[in-house]
């Protein structure tokens, strides 16, 4: 009977393609403490966004130095959705997941049971600036123009933007306090990701999107938003025509800084040989050209230096959430 | 147009076809496998494309993923297991279709479905794409309140004959679908303090489970383990009769599927159903429907795939995955090299065009290479139950487990699997649940959000032409059916 020819076939073409999915990996040169086996890298946020791309541009950096490595998402609520997942991963030092200002933010404004306690923090690796956009319909053609709108009624006044307590929420909370509104009653419509508050802002409907540089350029390139400030310093090189907010004459500077972390319990060795092997990504030339392309500033901060500086942020985003009315 | 041609002349190598042959080969055989839906199927099998050169490993892909869309199409038809939300309007009719012996049928108007609706889809992606993105951005939040209204007023004809089992369903679907951390606000809803769902419940285990292991139970209860189904009864394939009946509902599907699939929050589900309920609405054989209809096989099988393409614009234009498996495909062109937004059709033109043109070939091979075996597909069916649910089991899990990494996910599967069996024991059809977890959460987002960006005015729900324009089809759609009957009240028939 037919049937029964066919069906060891499928099982023998399934188990060939399993054996080729799981077992074919380059054995790296340098992977000793992992003995053989692959990392694992969490983007815990959806496809698209920041943390993400930071995953993925890690992904193809760790190629050379550390065989092929998998990425997966655990999307949602800035990130402590895939914490409270990679908790649970304790003492396996092949699991990685890449965090940064907007979990440190979501863990307090959500009152996460799982906090960055339950991680070993590995290094600092980017920092990324915010950019405040409009539509490009929009009458809105500069900061004072919405700090304007905003006084008169600041309830009007939308933005779109990530996960509530995230990078782009505290922002738009900082950006209030600086032109004299109420941070408590700043209009923020959370998005789980980049991509889909820029749907929302590109329909229209939301006064401005805060969002990530990097996951507006190609946008901003196109024309199809406008960009009305950009939260670095300086002016940055990659879109030397966005005036930063300090020149607007708005005091607000905020770095959306990504990091790496694994999860707690893990052995020193093992910990001392992943900041190793991160510090060693870090100097690839795949990296480096990463950076420039996505407009990433270096930011490599390893070791004790690096658990003191997750400390600080701690402190100083609680404090703005508190005014916020957040945390 | 000038730019597709050359895109197929890149795809249409020797060397490409035939990689492209064996990405059909392996992902129909990957998903066909029962609770494996076509995302898995891709994400399962994308590594092995990457040791080719792009535009091979792209032709290769294109043929894995729609081999993975077919081979979950035909565990759908024949063993009522879907693997994924998009499927669940075909394995209504279609698994019906099979237990009456015409299950080659129904594999054969899913087959040339699939391509009708992949072939238009492709060609409006490569002249509308742009054109159609504008008017995709056009929805903002208010935009989706009306349309879920559209569908929640129009899948009415998915709840079967009881209209309380069926809208207790869609409540026990909704539930589920808004278990998890609420994302405006960050509040963990329905969770009773476990922490594995904080991240809610993947839309694939609540299909496989309550399709897969509930069809698994319900055989091992009603004690039918032994039973096995003709396969194969009167007219072999598509009849004329039936060909005359699907190509209509293949072009429906088609008009559903693509500008719903390109809505920057479309998907490929809300299609599917919307077509299943439009063909069961017009069709001049409306008893058959809930006893195998061809016409509920053929349009929601071409809404799926020419959402597929539909989902493409989204992604290729604004870099924004709006189903599971379009997730994946995002995936491939990063390791690829493609970076999805405004300028990749200007950036990386090259690459997108042979992508285009992948995905129709992969398209094509898959009809040449599958209608031939519907009948060899179709045999399945004369393995006694035992046998084949023993293997839906333990795929089931499989899957569930290869979807989230953890044993959670399969504990849940199971629990819903019994919810399944409870609701099978109780006459509730499973397919409103499906609708419920996909729209309930979805409105509720758009809703809040909507109303959030007007500070709490309600007028911003049918503010714009867009938005007034869904809510007169809603009411309209609402009201018709009542207006029908009464008016035929008024007047009886004059027998």
């Amino acid at each position: 009977m037919r049937v029964r020819d066919t069906v060891p076939f499928v099982a023998a073409v399934v188990a060939t393609v399993l054996l080729v999915v799981t077992g074919g990996g380059d054995p790296a040169a340098d992977d000793d403490f992992l003995g053989g086996r692959q990392l694992r890298l969490m983007a815990p946020a959806s496809p698209g966004g920041g943390w993400d791309q930071t995953a993925r541009e890690m992904q193809s950096a760790l190629r050379d130095i550390a065989g092929r490595t998998e990425v997966h998402n655990v999307a949602g609520a800035g990130g402590t959705i895939g914490l409270s997942q990679f908790a649970r991963y304790r003492g396996d030092p092949t699991q990685l997941m890449v965090t940064g200002l907007v979990m440190v933010g979501a863990i307090e404004s959500n009152d996460s049971p799982v906090t960055l306690a339950a991680t070993t923090p590995l290094a600092r690796l980017t920092t990324d600036y915010e950019i405040l956009t409009v539509p490009a319909a929009s009458p809105i053609q500069n900061l004072p123009d919405l700090a304007a709108q905003m006084r008169a009624d600041l309830r009007a006044v939308s933005f779109a933007g990530g996960s509530a307590g995230g990078a782009e929420h505290i922002l738009a909370g900082l950006i209030a306090e600086a032109v004299g509104a109420d941070p408590a009653r700043v209009n923020y419509v959370a998005h789980s990701g980049g991509g889909e508050a820029l749907a929302t802002l590109l329909s229209g409907r939301a006064t401005a999107g805060v969002s990530g540089v990097s996951e507006m350029e190609a946008q901003i390139e196109a024309g199809t938003i406008r960009a009305i400030g950009v939260s670095s310093p300086q002016r940055l090189p990659g879109i030397p025509d966005v005036p930063t907010f300090k020149e607007q004459g708005v005091d607000v500077e905020l770095a959306n800084w990504r990091g790496i972390v694994a999860p707690a319990g893990i052995s020193a060795a093992d910990e001392t040989a992943l900041e190793e092997l991160i510090v060693k990504m870090t100097g690839t030339d795949t990296w480096r050209e990463t950076l420039t392309r996505r407009g990433w500033g270096d930011a490599t901060l390893t070791g004790p230096a690096f658990d003191t500086f997750v400390r600080s942020e701690q402190q100083t985003v609680t404090d703005v959430l508190v005014k916020m009315g957040l945390a | 147009m000038q730019d597709l041609l050359t895109g197929f002349a890149d795809a249409l190598t020797p060397a490409n076809l035939f990689w492209a042959f064996i990405g059909v080969t392996i992902g129909t055989a990957v998903g066909v496998l029962p609770g494996i839906g076509p995302a898995l199927t891709v994400a399962l099998l994308l590594p092995v494309t990457f040791r080719l050169d792009p535009a091979a490993a792209l032709i290769m892909f294109a043929g894995i993923y729609y081999g993975g869309m077919y081979g979950g199409s035909t565990t759908s038809i024949l063993l009522n297991t879907p693997g994924e939300s998009a499927s669940v309007a075909t394995a209504l009719e279609g698994n019906r279709m099979a237990r009456s012996g015409r299950a080659a049928a129904a594999l054969a108007t899913a087959a040339i479905g699939s391509f009708v609706a992949g072939t238009i889809g492709t060609v409006l992606l490569s002249v509308a794409a742009p054109f159609v993105a504008d008017i995709a951005t056009g929805f903002g939040p208010p935009e989706y309140v009306a349309l879920m209204a559209v569908a929640f007023v129009t899948v009415s004809a998915l709840l079967g004959p009881s209209l309380l089992k069926g809208a207790s369903s869609l409540v026990i679907g909704a539930a589920v679908g808004l278990v998890g951390i609420d994302t405006l606000t960050g509040q963990p809803r329905l969770d009773f303090g476990v922490p594995s769902l904080l991240d809610g419940i993947d839309v694939v285990i609540v299909v496989v489970a309550l399709f897969a292991l509930g069809e698994t139970f319900g055989h091992l209860v009603e004690g039918t383990g032994g039973s096995r189904v003709e396969p194969l009864r009167g007219a072999p394939m598509l009849s004329r009769e039936d060909f005359r009946r699907s190509w209509p509902a293949w072009l429906r599907g088609t008009a559903l599927g693509f500008p719903i699939g390109s809505l920057p929050a479309g998907g490929a589900d809300v299609p599917t159903f919307l077509s299943y309920s439009l063909e069961k609405r017009l069709s001049k054989h409306r008893h058959e429907f809930g006893h195998g209809a061809i016409e509920g096989v053929a349009g929601p099988e071409a809404a799926n795939n020419a959402a597929a393409a539909g989902v493409l614009v989204p992604l290729l234009t604004i870099g924004l995955p709006t189903s599971a498996t379009a997730a994946v495909i995002l995936t491939a062109f990063q390791s690829y090299g493609l970076q999805p937004g405004p300028q990749l059709f200007t950036e990386s033109g090259d690459l997108v065009w042979a992508l285009i043109a992948s995905l129709y070939i992969g398209n094509v091979l898959l009809l040449v290479l599958n209608l031939p075996l519907v009948k060899v597909w179709a045999r399945l069916l004369a393995i006694p139950a035992y046998y084949i649910y023993a293997g839906v089991l333990v795929f089931a899990c499989l899957g569930a487990f290869a979807a989230g990494g953890t044993v959670a996910d399969v504990l849940i599967l199971t629990v819903l699997g019994l919810v399944g069996l409870l609701m099978r024991e109780a006459g509730v059809p499973v397919a409103p649940a499906i609708v419920g977890l996909i729209l309930a959460p979805l409105a509720e987002q758009q809703l809040r959000r909507a109303l959030a960006l007007s500070d709490g005015d309600a007028t911003i729900l049918v503010s714009g032409p867009l938005t007034v324009s869904l809510w007169v089809i809603a009411i309209l759609a609402l009201l018709a059916p009542a207006a029908v009957k009464f008016w035929r009240s008024r007047r009886p028939a004059p027998s």
